[in-house]
């Protein structure tokens, strides 16, 4: 089978069975479910890489499906989705823990919101069990002392949300899926309308020209909207960014072992305190709806805030051990439920509509989506599959995703061994996360070639420790440019226009 | 590769760090009898940080010549090789095992794009790892993060070492001294550097830095001003500025939106002690180096620290004597010639005005071999004539004066040898910086 690579997108096909327009975490597992079948599919996205929305900042919980309301899509695709991770972390080589989370009351004035939150949890059959706040205290010896009881979901998890979407994105590429970085969705294009009477989709305007397919799946994310409104259909839906900003804590200074949630408000599950896959603890999110689909920025306002959220709930944490901000945009939806005995209006689209032909849309998939994702991508192959599409399963599909090396894993027998092989994999480059040339260069080489800052650092993880890439990034500038074959000028953080440097010394500026 | 194939990598003193620190430990390891002294580099070169130092300022003190950064290295790394001491670059450091092997040597664990993985013992080991820059995640700077936001130091090593500029118009935060050698530098290669601010309302670099690197250039000086929001998806398009109140809060209506395509962070260092703190080396909170005796010695017996590793200098040259200081020491302790211990070491602690001391500890009988000095930080300007006194309780030990003290500036006050017997008999040494 042959990978087409995805750096240069002027040699691909034009003509397509199936286009999946975004690559978040939602799009990554379309891609990579339906890449068992015999289709050609084409895979686009608007950024230079993939997981840059809503999928690359997120608290990275795996959750049990507690929370959701009983007799929703959400909380139907929560629960069916927490149950393929493990698999999935198997086949994909990404990190997932199933490490279990709590909900903590704090004083006793709390305690009563575990009771429905444990309610729900039981009709939507997910493991739940209340715990007292002795217990809770001694599971987590970090916790406010004033913890009355916690609300303990044993399938709870945590993952790395970029790691499971690269390899889930990867394992599609691998088996064939075209992938177009830096390719935007601009309008759908239309065949004349056939007998049915019903407007058939035949493909997209994109930024790279016309590309036709059979179906488009609009998995768009903090823009599904407007996919949808573009095809006519869900013109009553909107997406409203809703922001979460986050702190990131030195493992080295601080560590903790749990996923704590507050008690829920009306808006958000709150704000957490957890550990991650990386052994680093996060602190937040906020809520904060905006207009601009695009502003990622922290506030100070925010930053107050999710430190006064996280401080309730562990008491002991120090503004000394932050290592990094950022912040997210949650792309909440308003749709209402298709079950017509819930009064419930932000559940999940996942449906072909009915208006038009040829359009699986996936909307308002904010939290807990990265948890559904992989049962939103089942459903996804059951809804073409009830549409008559002929899905056929390639005799050569590989199931698998083999890892690559990562050094600050391996023993130190392993780490001579690998040095021995390959002496890249000696030369450490990041030296808080202990990210080695060997781990950087096979990941510009991958099947989904990183060519940015941004795309190794999330590939690797270099960068994300206390000094934030100020020791690695002219190093890593380096290699890239010599690996691509690039001028260091062209290197960027996250695609053209977010170069690092502006010039050589010594050259004249002109005008 | 230089380490001798055909030995056991045995070494008596092994020093983490070639910087100034690590440079000067090894050569006075090696002038104090050590035989077998290694350094452990992990960039391709030796010199550390001072390669990309390329203005002048170092060795006043040391040679009594002003040099730059490269140059002063080069002095020392000539006496590395003429005293043929082992060097392994591009090799870092991976862990230093914490219980001794026999109870005498300890193992590390190193790699390198060169000479591999391998395993290496030593008798004494000289942590001169330096610093870190603070990043705009400790100070939370708000806004996008685009782009074109970068430490002084990562700037300094793509201008002076790498041929490239990171931005054309900029913006400094922090009156750090390499932040302000960053704003002439990038003036010199011809950015417009908008303007330095800083939120503290005093100089946090040497006043020197502020008068040849920004005066000299007009580069204009904010005090108590701070950056309120990066602007930017893709690459920093402005920062906003702001004046801050006495509590570092921005005062609403003072804000100003500065055109930019580069923000410099130059808001501190860091003591670099990620590898000390794994073997179980006892960190200072304050200073966020190991807490230390008067010989550089941690709280691990046979694991010296040197440098900026201990607590951030603003002199290189005192960097240097530190290091000195570690390597011959560390050196008697693998020959088993340390100095003895016959009472309690007497503490030593910040009084008026101190923020912190350093040594943390002073065994005295090391006074009847060699004076000792005290650094410090003083917690705010004084702006007069100072005196720098160390008192045990009401007794006055020692006394010095100073022109004006500055938290930029490093203090210092040296215990003769000739005050061994009033220093012996001190239960602690408090020290104080006061108005005249």
């Amino acid at each position: 089978m042959t990978t087409r690579t995805t750096i240069n997108n002027d040699g691909a096909p034009r003509d397509y069975d199936i286009i999946i327009v975004g690559a978040g975490i939602v799009g990554a597992m379309v891609a990579r479910f339906l890449s068992r079948y015999d289709l050609d599919i084409l895979w686009i996205e608007k950024e230079a890489d993939i997981c840059t929305g809503a999928t690359s900042a997120n608290s990275a919980i795996i959750h049990g499906g507690y929370d959701a309301l009983p007799g929703s899509l959400k909380a139907e695709l929560n629960v069916r989705g927490n149950a393929m991770w493990d698999q999935l972390a198997e086949e994909l080589q990404f990190s997932f823990e199933r490490c279990g989370t709590y909900v903590v009351a704090i004083g006793d004035e709390e305690r009563e919101a575990l009771d429905e939150q444990a309610e729900r949890g039981r009709a939507n059959g997910v493991p739940v069990e209340i715990i007292p706040g002795e217990e809770m205290r001694r599971r987590e010896p970090h916790i406010n002392e004033a913890v009355s009881a916690a609300l303990y979901c044993p399938v709870g998890g945590i993952c790395d949300p970029w790691g499971a979407t690269l390899a889930a994105a990867e394992n599609a590429v691998s088996n064939g899926v075209t992938l177009m970085r830096s390719t935007a969705f601009e309008d759908f294009l239309w065949a004349s309308d056939g007998p049915s009477g019903k407007r058939r989709i035949t493909g997209i305007k994109s930024s790279h020209g016309d590309l036709t397919a059979r179906w488009v799946i609009n998995a768009a994310g903090l823009y599904a909207d407007d996919v949808m409104h573009k095809a006519g259909t869900r013109l009553e839906f909107h997406i409203t960014p809703r922001r979460g900003e986050y702190y990131v804590l030195d493992r080295n200074q601080f560590e903790m072992n749990s996923v704590l949630f507050p008690v829920p408000s009306k808006i958000s599950k709150g704000i957490l305190v957890t550990t991650t896959v990386h052994g680093n603890t996060i602190v937040g999110p906020n809520a904060e709806e905006l207009e601009d689909k695009e502003d990622t920025a922290v506030t100070a306002s925010g930053m107050q805030e999710i430190w006064d959220g996280a401080c309730k709930l562990v008491p002991d944490l120090s503004r000394r051990h932050i290592i990094a901000l950022f912040a997210g945009l949650r792309p909440g939806g308003n749709a209402p439920s298709s079950n017509p005995v819930l009064d419930y209006h932000k559940d999940f689209i996942v449906e072909i509509p009915t208006e038009v032909a040829g359009l699986v849309n996936l909307g308002g998939i904010e939290s807990p989506g990265l948890t559904a994702a992989p049962a939103i991508a089942e459903r996804v192959v059951r809804l073409l599959e009830g549409a008559g599409e002929p899905l056929q399963v390639k005799a050569d599909w590989l199931p698998k995703r083999p890892a690559r090396p990562v050094f600050r894993h391996l023993s130190r027998e392993e780490q001579a061994a690998l040095v021995a092989r390959d002496p890249r994999y000696g030369r450490v480059i990041c030296r808080c996360e202990m990210v080695t040339e060997g781990e950087i260069v096979a990941e510009i080489h991958a099947p989904i070639p990183a060519d940015s800052y941004d795309a190794i650092k999330r590939r690797t993880w270099l960068g994300t420790g206390r000094c934030q890439g100020a020791f690695d990034m002219p190093r890593v500038v380096e290699i890239l440019a010599r690996e691509l074959a690039i001028d260091p000028l062209t290197v960027s953080k996250k695609g053209s226009a977010s170069e690092l440097l502006v010039r050589r010394t010594k050259d004249l500026e002109v005008g | 590769m230089s380490i001798r194939t055909g030995t056991a990598h045995r070494y008596d003193v092994v020093v983490i760090g070639s910087g100034p620190g690590g440079l000067a430990a090894a050569i006075a390891a090696k002038k104090t009898g050590a035989d077998d002294v290694l350094i452990v580099e992990r960039d391709q070169e030796l010199g550390g940080i001072l390669l990309q130092c390329i203005h002048n300022g170092f060795g006043v003190e040391v040679f009594g010549e002003d040099l730059p950064g490269p140059g002063y290295a080069q002095r020392f790394i000539d006496d590395v090789r003429a005293l043929d001491i082992d060097t392994l670059r591009d090799t870092m450091v991976l862990e230093i095992d914490r219980t001794p092997v026999q109870g005498e040597a300890r193992k590390l664990y190193v790699t390198g794009g060169r000479g591999g993985f391998s395993e290496i013992e030593a008798k004494a080991v000289v942590l001169a790892m330096g610093c870190r820059e603070r990043t705009r995640a400790q100070i939370r700077i708000p806004g996008m993060r685009p782009a074109g936001v970068y430490t002084a130091g990562t700037a300094q090593r793509w201008v002076n070492v790498e041929g490239y500029m990171p931005g054309k118009r900029i913006v400094i935060l922090g009156s750090g001294d390499i932040g302000m050698i960053m704003a002439r530098r990038l003036t010199f290669e011809g950015a417009k550097v908008e303007r330095v601010l800083e939120v503290m309302p005093y100089l946090t670099g040497l006043s020197r830095n502020y008068v040849q690197c920004l005066l000299d250039f007009d580069i204009p000086l904010q005090l108590r001003h701070t950056v309120k929001r990066i602007l930017g998806r893709d690459r920093v398009e402005a920062v906003e500025a702001v004046a801050v109140d006495e509590r570092w809060q921005p005062i609403r209506g003072t804000e100003e939106i500065i055109p930019c395509d580069t923000l410099l962070l130059s808001v501190g260092l860091i003591p670099e002690n990620e590898l000390s703190q794994n073997v179980g080396v006892r960190l200072d909170p304050v200073t966020g180096g190991p807490y230390v005796d008067e010989s550089y010695q941690t709280n691990l017996p046979g694991i010296f620290a040197a440098g900026n590793v201990v607590h951030v200098y603003d002199l290189v040259d005192w960097v240097t004597e530190a290091g000195q200081v570690a390597g011959e020491r560390a050196a008697c302790y693998a020959m088993g010639t340390t100095c003895a211990i016959v009472a309690p070491p007497i503490p030593t602690r910040a009084g008026e005005h101190v923020r912190y001391v350093v040594p943390h500890t002073l065994n005295p009988e090391q006074l009847t071999q060699a004076d000792v000095r005290l650094q410090m930080r003083v917690t705010e300007p004084l702006e007069q004539a100072v005196r720098i006194e160390v008192h045990d309780g009401e007794r006055l030990i020692a006394r010095q004066g100073a022109r004006y003290a500055r938290p930029g500036e490093m203090v210092n006050i040296t215990l003769r040898r000739r005050d061994y017997d009033t220093v012996r008999t001190a239960r602690e040494l408090r020290v104080s910086v006061v108005p005249r």
